[in-house]
């Protein structure tokens, strides 16, 4: 893109994890049975009165300050009037001009350049159903999702390539992972992702027409659309044409974007305050006991790790990824553990192991105390790193002590220098060739012993101590 | 004043997705007009220094805990849905 800058805004929406929806006290959970998690507040029945959710507003609240958004003490909820299937009330509580969360920011990270982002807003909302489209000219609506709480977050249009796009779903999904307010997954549609896009020629400063993209289902869909659409955007302005408002939809095998429909004027959702909810007063109190329920996030654990801990770099990004992992590395450390043996197997064999048997952390017997424990062995020469890699798969498909799997399976190591002595004799007496080859100058011949010895004791052996004697033995004869 | 023209009213008529023909629309500006400027009395009222109200009612902060209750039994949510299938509830197809 030579001629024109990029300009991108990303609308987020997020849903909670909370028990009950946010307005009505119907479940709030992921894969039920189709309208089997529904309520007659929010099926919009005459009469009712929603009444708004507690967790859900600290939920909310939580992410806001996570984000660095400053928080409206005084807010309220709006209707946001339209008529769509998906939602019955043919309206959705919203917040309109007083959002829990404005003015936020967060940091990303693109070819080693940092960059902050700005947050224009995040507000709290109710999900609508789900459409199931057919091809027989009808629809099926599940209402379960209809309720479920969201909170949907505005970017500033800060961003200029899609690969910052990409960067900044990623510190967002990471941010709102670790306050634990909400899933996640893309997969599961417990994130959403629109996004606005427009060029300018470099220098001016007023925005071009934007598009809107939508079916954007994961973050590489996001960052492909708006690589197609940042392509389609300079092709029409280069030759003369121009830019309609229209909402176009990421084709995923093509990995085009398509016209969807026009925008003719802006939507009109006649907001107005929400008449059967009461206004929120949130004081500081409440603030800041939520804010105190906001862990550590993963830049602070990134830093800590490498200038507390002298980590990588590389390492602390690893670790961090996830909320489980970083706190089973904490735990791990806490427990005792070298912060760089952790840190090594955390990335290494139980990654690993996560990934063949498709677990998570707490799905296996691995616990931060049997990980420190077996790290310990392995510091103090009880057992090897290869017998390690044993004790570590019994630990992780059933739990339990490593000292004792280590005394039941009999695989303390063998570094008493007298029984390796014996053995060491032994091998050498039945191996008179190899020692001829050895003093022939061939010192392969050492590594060959070393292989029978470790093959009699079944890899228990000492291997330093072993490559010792055998030096020493083999000079004697 | 409140001066509803007829596109107003076929406009807002859309917006709900209502079938109106011209006559009605005619009509129904008329009525609205009426109504909007029998409502407009309260722009006469001196609200300098008032903060705006969004509720009638003087209470704030009414919240429920996080406790869920199970959801409506399905077959009596549908003796209120024209058609189903399948549990879901049957619409015509909306391009969106």
């Amino acid at each position: 893109m030579t001629n024109f800058e990029t300009i991108i805004g990303l609308e987020v929406h997020v849903e909670l994890k909370t028990d009950s929806k946010i307005f009505s006290p119907a479940p709030a959970h992921f894969g039920a049975g189709p309208n089997t998690n529904t309520h007659v507040i929010d099926l919009g029945y005459p009469g009712v009165l929603p009444v708004l959710n507690k967790r859900a507003v600290e939920f909310g609240m939580k992410a806001a300050m996570a984000l660095n958004c400053q928080i409206n003490q005084e807010t309220k909820f709006d209707r946001k009037n339209y008529f769509y299937p998906d939602n019955p009330k043919a309206y959705q509580i919203s917040q309109f001009d007083k959002p829990i969360g404005e003015h936020g920011w967060i940091e990303i990270e693109v070819e080693g350049k940092k960059k902050r982002i700005g947050i224009t807003r995040l507000h709290l909302e109710e999900d609508a159903g789900k459409l199931n489209h057919t091809d027989q000219g009808y629809s099926l609506v599940d209402y379960n999702r209809q309720g479920t709480p969201l909170i949907e977050i505005v970017s500033e249009p800060d961003i200029r390539t899609p690969e910052e796009a990409y960067a900044y779903l990623e510190k967002l999904k990471s941010i709102i992972q670790y306050t634990g307010v909400s899933d996640v997954k893309m997969e599961e549609g417990s994130l959403r992702c629109d996004a606005n896009i427009s060029l300018r020629p470099y220098g001016q400063e007023k925005f071009g027409t934007k598009a809107e993209l939508k079916n954007l289902n994961s973050f590489n869909f996001v960052r492909r659309g708006l690589e197609h659409e940042q392509k389609r955007q300079a092709e029409v302005l280069l030759s003369g044409g121009i830019i309609e408002q229209e909402t176009r939809r990421f084709d995923e095998s093509t990995g085009k974007t398509v016209l969807m429909r026009v925008k003719e004027g802006s939507d009109d959702y006649r907001y107005f305050p929400e008449p059967d909810l009461t206004d929120l007063s949130i004081d500081d109190e409440w603030m800041e006991r939520v804010r105190a329920e906001i862990p550590e996030l993963p830049d602070a654990r990134k830093e800590r790790y490498v200038n507390d801990l002298g980590l990588p770099a590389y390492d602390a990004m690893v670790l961090t990824l996830t909320k489980d992992m970083s706190d089973f590395f904490d735990a791990t450390v806490g427990a005792g553990a070298d912060a760089k043996l952790a840190s090594n197997w955390l990335m290494g064999e139980v990654s690993a192991y996560l990934n063949t048997n498709q677990k998570e952390l707490g799905e296996t017997g691995l616990t931060p105390e049997n990980l420190a424990a077996m790290i310990k062995l392995i510091e103090e020469g009880t057992i090897s790193s290869k017998i390690a890699k044993k004790v570590f798969k019994e630990l992780a498909d059933n739990g339990g002590n490593p000292e004792q799997i280590v005394k039941e399976k009999g695989l303390v190591q063998i570094s008493d220098e007298g029984a390796l002595l014996k053995i060491v004799t032994e091998i050498l007496d039945n191996n008179e060739q190899s020692i001829e080859d050895f003093k022939a100058g061939k010192d392969r011949a050492i590594g060959f012993l070393v292989g029978q010895v470790m093959k009699a004791t079944k890899g228990q052996a000492n291997p330093p101590l072993v490559n010792k004697l055998i030096n020493e033995e083999i000079r004697k004869r | 004043m409140a001066d509803i023209t007829k596109d107003q009213v076929k406009h807002v008529a859309n917006l709900a997705r209502l079938a109106i023909t011209d006559e009605e629309a005619d009509y129904y500006a008329d009525k609205l007009g009426a109504i909007i400027e029998f409502a407009e009395q309260l722009n006469e009222v001196d609200t300098e220094g008032v903060a705006p109200t969004t509720h009638p009612v003087p209470l704030i902060n009414v919240l429920r805990e996080d406790k869920p209750v199970p959801g409506l039994d399905r077959d009596l949510m549908m003796k209120n849905v024209p058609e189903h299938e399948d549990g879901m509830v049957k619409v015509p197809s909306i391009l969106d």
